[in-house]
């Protein structure tokens, strides 16, 4: 015993003292989630191991030994380039392909004169998305009219023609461009669509109970591709030829079905997850059933459904590579067209990395600004 | 504890009838769970309903908001009969604030917005009216300094006094309490009791499903005794805990009075 503990501890007082060193900082972690028994050394290990064999020759491909720009006289005369070039000189990547052709892949065949238009109408589109969504911006009311209202008709004049503006059919539209309209339209209209579809399943009418169990199954049940052909082929059939819808507006209207579909089983999951208190709550103020929902049972179904609903999106941003199959140049499809231009034979490589880091972008940032979303709506709420 | 209870003396019942029920009964599925109910109450009135678990008092205070819906007889609260009128269930909703055993608040809103709620979107009131409507009855439950927070970040007792502060900020001529203490911790349910004693001399209309018999005695002017889905029996509370009349009174009072 030394001296300095000579004090009393006086029971009630005991003064709360930092856990040891071995459970807490770097060492506790490695400790804890690397070493923790023998089993679990062996994985670390081997992971270890698996990745050494991986990444380096990657990364040299990839990057150290890559290809990003031609010296001069490779591209002397106005002699186009092409793959042979980037073979001679190494066998890394050739990220001349993806530069040749990078225009393309970003606005598909529309024509460079009216790329503006494309331009014009994502900074828009980026713009009002940022003020609804931003906390920066206090009255979201004329955002709001002029990204519900008036944006979705400016779009089409501006992305289709019309108006003076000359026309650009969308056989010609393509790239990240195709692949952004389909995957924005489908997320605008699934999330609504898909919270009336699981309200209607829940309903005590039954006729719309039935309607939306029947929908919701079919769409369900009935895999994309089949969707996409059954717009394409099949419904031309059914409708008179002067009425014959443009096959990117069909395109649309079946991948808006099929996403609305799954988001309205993620909502019912998340209507599922909430108390019957909560209704019994809103009904006994006196709350009519879309005040009670607007107000009190939506709110929280869809904070408990969020993880779904962006799985969702994720998703269906990723499913847009399907259109390939109906002739649609979206994204992928376009890459994958260049790369078997014969001047650039033998860059599918190339192709297929660039296409999966501009995807992993997109659904990265998704994923990151779910969870953001999550922890803002977080109130401390126990469930009881 | 004499009955010289200075605060019961204050609280008038008036002749006006307010709720009337009239051979009610339900069923779930199979199961009769209320069976030819007979109540009337007063304005003014506070009735204390007490009786084994699964007899039915939960769901007889539940069948005048229409919270459940009562097969055969019929409901009258302040002149309006519940059916499956929608406009009237509404009307009586509007009329009639409930507190449930958890409370139920929403918690996605902070406390002010839970209050403020139903007066902005079923009475129309103007939102600066509610939040100082709101702010007077946070002051009465004695929370006013909570008015920001949100539900999950207060204490059981301090959450049922907002759930009653919203209830009242309805203006309700009737209030229902659906076992209010039975889901606090013991040192919480003094706190809840308190205000709804200050409610009940205030000459609010009160029916509370309750095991608190202490709350009976100090406020309530009528206590009733369900079992089975019946009333069995319903007296004054000093007549009611020192000379019940049937056995069955007389075994659930001595199982909730001696422990």
């Amino acid at each position: 015993m030394s001296d300095t503990s000579m004090e009393k501890v006086i029971p009630g007082n005991r003064p709360s003292l930092p856990p040891p060193v071995t459970e807490s900082g770097v060492l506790g972690w490695m400790r804890h989630n690397l070493f923790s028994n023998w089993w679990d050394t062996l994985l670390t290990l081997a992971a270890i191991y698996i990745l050494y064999l991986v990444i380096p020759p990657f990364l040299n491909w990839a990057v150290f030994d890559a290809i990003w720009q031609f010296s001069p006289e490779v591209v002397q005369d106005g002699k186009q380039p092409q793959f042979a070039d980037c073979t001679a000189i190494s066998s890394g990547a050739c990220w001349i392909f993806v530069r040749a052709r990078f225009w393309q892949f970003i606005f598909g065949f529309y024509p460079d004169e009216e790329r503006w238009r494309v331009v014009l109408t994502f900074i828009l589109l980026v713009g009002s998305v940022y003020g609804l969504l931003s906390q920066r911006v206090a009255n979201k009311k004329p955002v709001a009219i002029f990204f519900f209202v008036i944006f979705p008709f400016l779009a089409f004049f501006l992305l289709h023609g019309g108006l003076g503006l000359p026309e650009v059919p969308t056989s010609r539209w393509g790239g990240i461009m195709l692949t952004l309209i389909i995957a924005g339209i489908g997320i605008l209209f699934s999330l609504p669509l898909g919270i009336l579809l699981a309200l209607g399943r829940r309903s005590q009418l039954p006729i719309v109970h039935l309607l939306c169990v029947l929908f919701i199954e079919f769409a369900r049940g009935v895999p994309l591709v089949t969707i996409l052909f059954m717009a394409n082929i099949m419904l031309p059939l059914f409708l008179p030829p002067q009425f014959e819808p443009d096959i990117l507006l069909r395109i649309l209207v079946g991948v808006t079905m099929f996403a609305s579909a799954y988001m309205a089983e993620v909502i019912r999951g998340g209507l599922q997850a909430l108390p019957k208190g909560q209704y019994e709550g809103a009904m006994a103020m006196g709350l009519g059933y879309w005040q009670m929902m607007r107000l009190v049972i939506m709110p929280q179904a869809l904070r408990v459904a969020i993880p779904g609903i962006v799985n969702n999106f994720i998703s269906l941003t990723q499913d847009t590579t399907l259109v390939a199959i109906v002739g649609l140049y979206d994204f992928l499809n376009i890459v994958r067209a260049g790369s078997r231009d014969s001047n650039w034979i033998g860059t599918e490589m190339e192709g297929y990395v660039f296409c999966a880091f501009v995807y992993w972008v997109f659904c990265f940032a998704m994923s990151r600004y779910s969870m953001h979303i999550e922890r803002k709506l977080h109130t401390g709420h126990k469930r009881h | 504890m004499s009955n010289a209870q200075p605060a019961a003396g204050e609280m008038i019942v008036t002749d006006e009838v307010m709720i009337q029920l009239a051979g009610v009964n339900k069923w779930y599925g199979q199961f009769h769970v209320l069976k030819e109910i007979d109540l009337t109450v007063m304005k003014g009135e506070r009735i204390v309903i007490c009786g084994p678990s699964g007899s039915g008092k939960s769901t007889l205070i539940r069948c005048i908001n229409r919270l459940e819906e009562h097969q055969r007889g019929k409901i009258m609260v302040d002149g309006v009969e519940l059916t499956h009128d929608l406009k009237n269930i509404e009307k009586v909703r509007r009329e009639v604030g409930m507190v449930f055993q958890h409370f139920n608040l929403f918690p996605h809103l902070t406390v002010l917005e839970n209050l403020t709620l139903a007066p902005i979107w079923v009475k129309k009131v103007p939102k600066r009216e509610a939040e100082e409507t709101a702010m007077h009855y946070l002051n009465r439950v004695k929370i006013p300094e909570q008015a920001q927070k949100y539900p999950g970040q207060l204490s059981g007792g301090q959450q049922q006094r907002v759930a009653i502060a919203r209830s009242l900020c309805m203006s309700p001529k009737v209030m229902l309490f659906d076992e209010p203490t039975s889901a606090l911790d013991p040192e919480m349910i003094k706190e809840v009791l308190d205000v709804m004693i200050e409610l009940a001399q205030s000459g609010m209309t009160m029916i509370c499903v309750t095991h608190e018999m202490g709350f009976a005695r100090t406020v309530a002017n009528r206590v009733i005794f369900m079992d089975r889905g019946e009333i069995i029996e319903q007296n004054e509370p000093e007549e009611f805990f020192n000379n019940p009349q049937s056995d069955r009174t007389k075994l659930f009072l001595s199982q909730i009075l001696h422990h």
